[in-house]
This record gives C-alpha cells, structure tokens and sequence, in this order.
C-alpha cells in the first residue's frame, strides 16, 4: 500500500510523507476500503458471475441449445428489431433537441429540459400503461384502431413505442450539457464564412459532438434491449412473436427452466459488460469532450 | 409540414439578424444559426406524441372514476398495503444505499488501491445490467439453496428470497450508482483548503470529518438518496422474481398495475399509476425543498 499520496491535492499543495492531518491512519483506510470492497463484491459482483455461473451448470451444450431454440433466436431477433427502430428514432430527437436547446434561447427551455427529462422518473410498469390505456382493446383509441385492423398492444408497435418512451432523454440529455459548454462560436464562424446550415452541421456540429453522440447511443442502446417493465405491460407475452430477451428470460425462469433462462440472460449480461467497458473506455480517452464526465 | 417548420425557422432567423435593435426578444433572442424552427417543432411534436399525450392518457383515465371511484380505488387494503411496501422498502434500500453508497464514493475517490478504475467502472453495472437479469440472479443467489440464502439460512435461520428483505436487497442493487454517481464529483471538488484549516486549527480527522465534510456533501447525498428512492418505488423487473409476490406482504406497487391491468381493470390500474405517480411526486418536492434549506444553511 503506497504511503499517503492518495489526496487529490493541487499539485501546488505537497501533500507531507508520512502520517498528515489530511487523511486516515493506515487502519481505518483499510478498513473503509475492505468493507466498500466486500460491499460491492456482495451486491454487485455476485450477482453478475451468478449469470454465467447457473447458465452454464449444465455445461456448454445445454448452454448452446437453450441459445438457439427457436423461440430464443426469435426473441433476439425482435430485441434487435425493436432496438434498431428506437435508438434511430431517439438519437434523431437527441440530436435535434439539443440543437433547439443548447444552440438558441428562447421562452420555456427549462420547463422544456425537464419534460424531456420526465421518462426517468416514471415507473416503467406506467411507461406500459399509458399505450395500453391510448391504444389497447378498452383504451382511448381503441376501437377506432380495431376497426382500422391496425394492432399495436400486443404487438412489435407497442413494444418500440414502450421502448422509446423509457429510452427516450438518454441522447439528448448527454448531449445537451455538451453543446451548451461549447456553445455557437464554431457554427456561426462556419455560416459567416458562406457554409450552409447543413455543411456547418455535418461539419462542425457533428465532429464535436460525435463521441458525446456514441456515448448516448450507448446507453440508450443498453436500455433498449434490456427494458423489461415497459415492454412487458404491452407485449402480450406471445411466445417467438412479442417476446423481447428479457420477457423470454421471465418465462422460461417461471417454468423452471432455469439454464435456459439464465443462458438467454447471460447474453444480455454480456451486453452490459460490452456497454461499461465501451462507457468507461469513452470516458478514460474521450473524457474531456463528454458531457457526462465533466461534473 | 415539417419543411414549412424550416423555412418558418430560416426566415425568423434571417429575421432575427436583422431586427437586433429589439432589446428583449419576445419569444428568442437572435441568432445567425439556423434550423430553429425545425429542431423545435421535432422536439415538441415528438415529445408531445411519445411522453405528454400518453401520460395525459393516464390522468384522464383514472380521472373518469370520479373523486370518489379514484379514492375507493386507491384505498383498498391491498392497494394500501403495496404502498406500504414499495414506499418503506424503497426508502430502507435508499438509506441502505445512501451509506455504503457514500462509502465507495469516498473510498474511490480518497484512496488508492490495486484495481481502482475497474471497481469504478463496476460501479455503473446496475444502470447497464437488465433488470430482469438482475432479478433473475438476486433470486437464484438468495434462494433457500442459492450461495448466499443457504448459508444466511442455515447460520442464521434468515430467510430473504420470498420476504421483504429481498425486495430491500433488490432495491438496494438497482438504487446503488445513483448515491455512488451524485457524491463523488462533489467529494473530489471539495477543497483541501478547508479540511487543512480545520487540522491547523486543531481539529481531529473525525470532527473533520464531522464539520466540514459531512455538510459539504450532505445535499448531494440527499440527490442520490431521492434518486435511489425514486427509482425503487418504480422498479418492477429485478424485485418481481425475488419478491414471492403475496398480497399485502410482498406485493409491490408496479405489480399490483399490471395485475389490475390483466384483468382488464384499466380505470383502476390507472388510479393506483396516477397515485403513485402523485406520492412520488409529493415525497421529491419535500426532498428538494430540504435540500435548498440544507444548501442555504451551507451557504458558502
């Protein structure tokens, strides 16, 4: 254990050899480490190898198997359906949302930064809700729909337009601090230079944004194919047609087909070490042109 | 419809460039940017179809029953009973997690070890793990013979899958990055200035401790612990397979909606949203009013 140099202290501050009045005897630093360590090894770790651990008990063929049944493969194929049309569809509006905020003033940006905001403090069981109520079988638009033949509760519709409400501020909020902070001088030296509107986006809004972009993206695209209270009120639970990866988890773990279950949930695990490994390698060389990292 | 937005959007700023004499805009200040009206009117006919007519939905909805159906609705036993649950143990997991949360902040932020960044970046893993698959893992772990709810059954006669203490441990995984994420940019821009002025003047590490740290970050450990709060009185996916789901016990608020809602009960699943959605809502405010008076108090 190196002897304390662990203050983040000005450079201008030497911080003195040897026991200082700014930190900790080596025992209680110890002991603050081990338990924040046991902690997160308990809560967040063990869970984590417990995926991989019970998906493959019954060893690498039954793993394999329960991977490519067909109702597996045709739950991965509406999760990536269902994650394709939305992370477009939300990154459009991330994109076009921090361009109005971040590039203009105007009457009512903060009550509109805060509505954008809204989908994160809503339960994503009421994230469901709400399409059943509009569109479903007794809801508002109901009947009108049925008549139409136009299905969306219980259907791919319903399950994009869930996932698109629960993903819905993950670009736009990492992109708006960002734009903000490097505010219009590049763009308006850009048009006053002749640049048209869309040369000086693609040009010079884009290149300074992109990799805030990719991290949104990112997020955005872990929530996606990962939601489950949304997609679950709206889906009908039809097994190889309206069932997302997780919803296929659910079922098979209520029908004690435990390594199935966990075999499918092991490969949205590994999405989300994908995820933090990408997050954190963004964060570690990128950090500085991120919204997110800068507090 | 939308490229009538634009050209609207290219003209007033074309506009606005040139009326600079207009000392407070009406609507927006100038600029030379374009694309005003386009991004604005995507933003507002997207969010208004995706997020406020659909949330409009819902209070319409629950306010069809009337104020005495919405209040019959709300206040069945078993309703009362899953807001009992999901409030308390939301709130157990929160405080749980405002603890051992402030703790690994100050250990990542203080300390050095082996392994630092990787315990950091692990930190995230809650926001990125789906829930169901942390449900899923939560209920295999502590079931009577996963690893840990053997051991803590046979040791210590402790049951947790199935009770409410495995909805406060559910809880507490999905609430943890919340507290983690909110204290430690504030405890790594706390000045070393103030803690050395304290030591100079003779105070312990704990009085410290006690003075001058613990009231820089309070209002941020309030944030997270609201945020942790929040996030587990709506949290359905990692609590329903640990919860054991009995009514009136184990019963959360989010599985109680979709209850009413398989069997049909629209008005009433919208009732127990749209209160949930109210108590939530009344709880933050009281929060966020206790923050401002903490930060007036802290005022520096």
């Amino acid at each position: 254990m190196p002897a304390d140099t662990s203050i983040t202290a000005p450079a201008s501050i030497p911080v003195p050899p040897g026991r200082s009045a700014l930190t900790e005897p080596t025992w209680v630093r110890a002991l603050l480490i081990g338990g924040a360590l046991l902690f997160l090894a308990l809560f967040l770790l063990l869970p984590l190898v417990a995926v991989f651990a019970e998906a493959l008990r019954r060893g690498f063929g039954a793993y394999w198997l329960a991977l490519t049944e067909p109702d597996a493969v045709a739950a991965i194929e509406l999760t990536l359906i269902v994650a394709a049309i939305s992370v477009p569809a939300n990154l459009l509006f991330g994109v076009a949302a921090s361009w109005c905020v971040a590039k203009f003033d105007f009457r009512g940006k903060n009550l509109l930064i805060t509505l954008i905001d809204l989908p994160f403090s809503v339960s994503p069981v009421i994230s469901g809700l709400i399409y059943v109520l509009l569109f479903g079988m007794n809801g508002l638009f109901g009947s009108y729909l049925r008549d139409m033949g136009v299905q969306i509760i219980f259907a791919v519709p319903g399950l994009v337009l869930a996932t698109i409400f629960v993903t819905f501020p993950f670009v736009a909020r990492e992109l708006i601090p960002l734009m903000q902070e490097q505010g219009s001088d590049e763009e308006e030296a850009a048009l006053v230079l002749g640049a048209s509107g869309w040369q000086t986006f693609w040009r010079v809004t884009i290149p300074n944004i992109k990799w805030g972009l990719l991290y949104g993206v990112l997020l955005c695209n872990a929530r996606a194919m990962g939601e489950f209270g949304a997609v679950s009120v709206v889906s009908g639970h039809i097994r190889g047609e309206t069932n997302t990866m997780p919803l296929h988890v659910e079922i098979l773990y209520n029908e004690y087909n435990f390594v199935a279950a966990f075999a499918v949930a092991s490969l949205l695990a590994m999405l989300a070490l994908v995820t933090l490994v990408v997050k954190t390698a963004l964060e570690w060389r990128f950090g500085d042109e991120l919204a997110a990292s800068r507090h | 419809m939308v490229a009538a937005a634009d050209s609207d959007g290219a003209l007033a700023g074309k506009g606005g460039a040139v009326t600079v004499r207009a000392p407070v805009p009406l609507f927006r200040k100038p600029s030379i940017l374009p694309g005003f009206g386009l991004t604005l009117g995507f933003t507002l006919s997207y969010l208004g179809f995706i997020v406020l007519v659909p949330l409009a939905a819902l209070i319409v909805r629950s306010s069809g029953l009337g104020w005495s159906g919405f209040w019959s609705a709300v206040t069945t036993p078993r309703v009362l009973a899953a807001f009992e649950v999901s409030f308390g143990l939301s709130f157990a997991a929160a405080l749980t997690n405002a603890i051992f949360g402030f703790l690994v902040a100050w250990v990542l932020v203080r300390y050095d070890f082996p392994g630092k960044r990787l315990v950091d970046a692990l930190v995230d893993l809650p926001f990125a793990l789906p829930t169901a698959v942390a449900g899923i893992a939560l209920s295999a772990l502590y079931a009577p013979n996963g690893w840990l709810g053997k051991p803590l059954n046979e040791l210590f006669g402790m049951k947790v899958a199935f009770t409410p203490l495995g909805i406060a441990i559910a809880l507490t995984f999905i609430g943890l990055p919340f507290v983690v994420r909110t204290v430690q940019p504030i405890l790594q821009d706390l000045p070393a200035e103030e803690e050395e002025a304290a030591a100079s003047l003779g105070a312990s590490r704990f009085q410290t401790f006690c003075s001058v740290i613990l009231p820089a970050i309070l209002p941020a450990l309030v944030t997270g612990f609201a945020l942790s709060f929040a996030r587990g009185v709506g949290e359905y996916g990692s609590v329903i397979f640990i919860a054991g789901n009995m009514p009136g016990l184990t019963e959360i608020l989010p599985l109680l909606i979709v209850i009413k809602l398989e069997q049909y009960d629209y008005a009433g699943a919208a009732a127990v949203g749209t209160a949930m959605l109210g108590v939530s809502f009344v709880m933050l405010l009281i929060l966020n009013l206790l923050q401002q008076w903490m930060r007036s108090r802290h005022a520096r």
